[in-house]
């Protein structure tokens, strides 16, 4: 019987199309499409049982069904809910149940509380959360609280194997031993350095563990990227949730004669950042396939902003002629702009599609960082004659040094951009220089964290 | 005969609790259920009867489950619960009255006026 086997074949396969088109309607949900897919099948088993040929039978089905966007209307009007896409978590009957996925919840948990527990451990040993003296203590080993217990999160959910897991705790440990190590003063310039790279080293570091363990991949190392904004965007909202939170607990305990301010300022303060910081990456990493990516979203929006006001500055320095001011702050202030615009460059790559033409945004894109570009050039010409007067002060040498890192990424960014409007190189050549630079920036903050203060002499 | 929408629509909740007060049921044999009841008069599409059977479902009137009978496809069941026939016996209440008014007009209109044609439809 060939031919019966066949036909059934067939009629899977056509039931298998049907409901790949079926799954691409958010309004039906996958119980929905299993219950019309029962009932597509009861009625070609009625029509089949009635003389029809299987492929008959399945168009009579299908066509009697009627058309799906009237259907999907249809489920719309009862579940207008399901155009909100919602956070499903694991464990609820309608998400996958695997045993991992089921387990998620539970080690983040676990995860977060360790997090939050291991800023409150120093405290044992005699540290003060609260006083001043301590304060430069938590300050440099801040991000050592957090984000081990963000990378053993990652590396138990990708499965790293032991030399990955191995490289992540030698990291880490190296990063305690410069933090903790050097001597430096609360008021030193490095101290201030070490606060600041201490964490960008160590979050590329949890970076090894996201992509488990592949650094040498491109496509992992732009999810990454990817993480990485989301990641900010998460951290910052449940850090305005925070907030309200702890208006709150101050505001009615102080109502019932309560002083809050100590439990505060030592438990929820503290615990609760180490713990966000966790939770606002499972949060990415459970919304991932659910919602739509917010940084390039915002990036959509402040692209053209900051477009329009690079140019206007450049417009009003040859308007006026003013040169720029050098003052002390300002290669920082401009090395900030330069990190806004290659976040700006980031995140509209991380979400184009690589095959699509040069569009008008693209241009946009150029334009912005070509007037970024041009401002900072001034900035350096302009800097390049004070900076044997102020002498090289680490301060001073690590923000050269970031405005170089970025110039060249921005650089050869721009010129890749450029190629590519004119339809020479494909996209993927600038993502893959993106993707690539990672390495830069994490050879640059261990560079900072490590070799600064010996270099300097713990300035 | 063709049935207007939104009669198929007022009356399409009475029907499928009433269905389900008999017993518990799935969407394909409720269909096929109202189609015979109806001699074929009232036909339902799968996007009036699903979304009702969740509509249902989400105010408490029916409750669903999915069973698998033994060498066959995973299958959605419905089933009527306390509060569905409550409402069921509800919807009768209202029905009923319904009907007796219509019939009321029924009886009226035809000794007034037996059904003919209306006098600009005469001519053709």
């Amino acid at each position: 019987m060939t031919l019966d086997s066949d036909s059934d074949s067939d009629l899977e396969a056509q039931i298998a199309q049907w409901r790949a088109y079926t799954r691409r309607r958010r309004e039906l949900h996958h119980t929905d499409t299993e219950e019309l897919e029962d009932h597509l099948r009861s009625r070609i088993t009625e029509l089949v049982e009635a003389g029809l040929r299987t492929d008959e039978a399945f168009l009579i089905a299908v066509k009697r069904m009627g058309s799906l966007d009237e259907l999907s209307r249809e489920f719309a009007r009862e579940h207008s809910e399901r155009l909100w896409k919602q956070l499903v978590l694991p464990g609820e009957p309608d998400a996958p149940a695997a045993a991992r996925t089921r387990r998620e919840l539970p080690v983040m948990v676990v995860c977060a509380v360790v997090a939050a527990l291991a800023i409150k451990v120093p405290g044992w040993f005699g540290f003060d959360l609260a006083s001043d003296n301590d304060a430069g203590f938590y300050a440099r080993n801040l991000s050592l609280f957090s984000l081990p217990a963000l990378a053993a999160y990652f590396a138990w959910q990708r499965r790293v194997n032991a030399r990955v897991v191995g490289v992540l705790a030698a990291l880490f440990v190296l990063g305690a031993v410069a933090a903790n190590v050097y001597p430096l003063a609360d008021d030193s310039q490095s101290f201030v350095l070490t606060v600041i790279h201490l964490p960008l080293a160590l979050w590329l570091v949890v970076g090894v563990a996201y992509v488990g363990g592949d650094w040498r991949s491109d496509r992992r190392r732009m999810d990454f990227i990817r993480f990485t904004g989301e990641w900010l965007i998460y951290l910052s909202l449940l850090g305005l949730g925070g907030g309200v939170l702890t208006a709150f607990t101050a505001g009615t305990f102080r109502a019932i004669g309560i002083d809050a301010e100590g439990f505060i300022t030592l438990w929820l303060l503290p615990c609760g950042a180490m713990a966000a910081v966790v939770v606002s990456a499972w949060l990415v990493e459970a919304k991932q396939s659910v919602i739509e990516n917010m940084a390039p979203v915002l990036t959509r929006v402040f692209t053209p902003l900051f477009a329009a006001t690079l140019l206007a500055f450049l417009v009003a320095i040859v308007w006026t002629t003013n040169g720029i001011d050098v003052e002390r702050d300002v290669l920082i202030l401009f090395d900030l702009l330069l990190v806004v615009v290659l976040g700006l460059l980031l995140y509209a790559i991380s979400a184009r599609d690589l095959a699509a033409r040069p569009g008008l945004f693209d241009r946009l894109q150029l334009a912005l960082v070509v007037s970024a570009l041009i401002i900072d050039v001034l900035v350096l010409l302009a800097i390049t004659g004070r900076i044997t007067e102020w002498g090289f002060s680490p301060n001073k040498t690590a923000a050269l040094g970031e405005n170089l890192v970025l110039l060249t990424n921005l650089a050869w960014s721009a010129w890749l951009f450029l190629s590519f409007v004119r339809g020479r190189t494909p996209f993927a050549r600038l993502e893959r220089w993106q993707t690539r630079y990672l390495a830069v920036y994490a050879g640059w903050a261990w560079i900072v964290v490590l070799a600064f203060p010996l270099v300097f002499d713990f300035a | 005969m063709h049935i207007t929408k939104d009669l198929v629509a007022a009356s399409a909740t009475p029907l499928v609790l009433g269905i389900l007060a008999e017993g518990e049921s799935y969407g394909y044999a409720i269909l096929k259920q109202v189609n015979e009841l109806s001699g074929g008069q009232l036909e339902w599409t799968e996007g009036l009867l699903y979304p009702l059977l969740h509509r249902l479902e989400r105010l408490g009137h029916v409750e669903a489950y999915w069973q698998t009978p033994a060498g066959g496809r995973r299958r959605k069941y419905y089933r009527i619960t306390d509060q569905g026939r409550a409402e069921f016996a509800e919807q009768r209440r209202q029905w009923a009255a319904v009907v007796d008014t219509l019939r009321g007009v029924w009886d009226t209109a035809r000794s007034v006026n037996p059904i003919a044609a209306p006098a600009w439809e005469a001519g053709r």
